[in-house]
């Protein structure tokens, strides 16, 4: 079953269209990443879903219904922005008070868990937290939620490389526990690879890559050698990068080619290169 | 994790290697996909898979409700696999740089035999 099902969706502001036509489905109980630059379009997507803006045109469906101003929906929809804001008064304490309040699957005991793992301080103003620890602070707040959808949005601004890591374990523990739907819309492809089971790449407003992570993994190919070696085997395949050294060329190929690999030699592409090469060719600047 | 590489699969040929080298022996218990998942930091749904293709291969087998363990002709089944890819994984590569090298197949034999005294 899928928790999120987008037909068609095309947002434009004056004079700007953020979205055209984004046609996508997350399934259950999966990892998502949305990936993708940025200004592709990410945000605006998890604001629609999250009933925050309301689309253009196109179908929206969240848990089978349009999230728009619909309650019942909303309820088990958590998203944590980059940069969210709390009362100027409030501390740790209200936060999480607040957010046990609005979702129905707070756990208490995790969420105590995870402040202890990122070191938060219980009883300062959250206004006076460092960026990082105000990223924790969402991270707490996302995980904890169980919501059957979370998003996080760029969750990790001033986050350390261990903070970063604590969250990916967690996350992974927790939803092995707790399985529930899980976007995560980031621009660390390398870091989030392992983690996500689906991937989602979004460029100029367009969803320009939708597929199985590990699917995608060895599926592009790097092909080196003789510029003619090279440029008979990889005859007919999309080609999605090309340089050429001297005598010597190198191409990106969408997926291995049939023929014998005479001469040449043919290296698979990280999901992350392939995902930069796909992005690269789709914009459209 | 080797990110050219279906991830799926690299589960798979570790839990075959352990198997190989007798640290999973016939019939004991193999780790659950969530214990495969926060070790090697993977999504959960990717170590399923790798331990399902070993099902499918005859390699593991389910008990209900308990988990996953090594068939006990597993290690043999694994070990005639091996055998068979070494050829095209490992000789064929190997052929192919020693044509570059202009080395023929009696230079290459010639190379194994010194290569390999005394092991």
């Amino acid at each position: 079953m899928s928790a999120v099902l987008v037909k068609d969706l095309t947002m434009r502001y004056r004079g700007h269209t953020a979205l055209h036509g984004v046609g996508l489905e997350f399934q259950e109980n999966t990892i998502h990443g949305l990936l993708g630059r940025n200004g592709a379009g990410k945000t605006t997507l998890m604001r629609i879903l999250t009933g925050q803006e309301f689309e253009t045109s196109g179908r929206v469906e969240v848990f089978g219904q349009a999230p728009r101003e619909n309650e019942a929906v909303l309820r088990k929809v958590c998203f944590i922005r980059e940069s969210l804001k709390y009362p100027n008064y409030y501390k740790l304490r209200e936060a999480l008070a607040a957010a046990s309040i609005a979702c129905d699957g707070w756990d208490a005991a995790f969420a105590a868990r995870l402040v202890r793992d990122f070191q938060l301080p219980a009883n300062r103003q959250l206004k006076k937290l460092s960026r990082g620890q105000l990223s924790a602070v969402g991270i707490v707040i996302g995980l904890a939620s169980r919501a059957p959808l979370t998003l996080f949005d760029e969750p990790y601004l001033g986050l350390d490389a261990v903070a970063r890591q604590i969250f990916y374990d967690r996350l992974l523990e927790d939803f092995a526990e707790h399985p529930r739907t899980v976007v995560l819309s980031t621009h660390l492809i390398d870091e989030v690879a392992d983690l996500i089971e689906h991937v989602v790449l979004v460029d100029g407003g367009r969803v320009v890559l939708d597929a199985d992570a590990d699917e995608l993994r060895g599926r592009a190919v790097s092909v080196s050698g003789p510029a003619e070696a090279v440029a008979a085997y990889a005859d007919g395949v999309p080609s999605l990068h090309r340089s050429a050294l001297g005598g010597r060329l190198r191409v990106a190929l969408a997926h291995r080619p049939d023929g014998p690999a005479d001469g040449v030699s043919v290296e698979p592409l990280s999901l992350q290169e392939l995902i930069v090469l796909t992005t690269n060719q789709g914009d459209p600047k | 994790m080797d990110e050219s590489r279906p991830l799926f699969q690299q589960i798979a040929e570790q839990i075959e290697s352990a198997i190989l080298d007798g640290s999973l022996a016939a019939d004991s218990q193999v780790p659950s996909t969530n214990e495969l998942a926060a070790f090697h930091r993977i999504n959960p749904a990717t170590a399923a898979k790798g331990v399902n293709q070993l099902v499918i291969d005859g390699i593991l087998y389910k008990k209900r409700g308990i988990g996953m363990f090594v068939a006990t002709d597993a290690r043999r089944r694994v070990l005639d696999r091996r055998r068979e890819a070494f050829g095209r994984d490992f000789v064929e590569p190997l052929l192919a740089e020693a044509r570059r090298l202009g080395l023929d197949a009696e230079d290459v034999k010639n190379l194994i035999e010194k290569w390999g005294e005394g092991r």
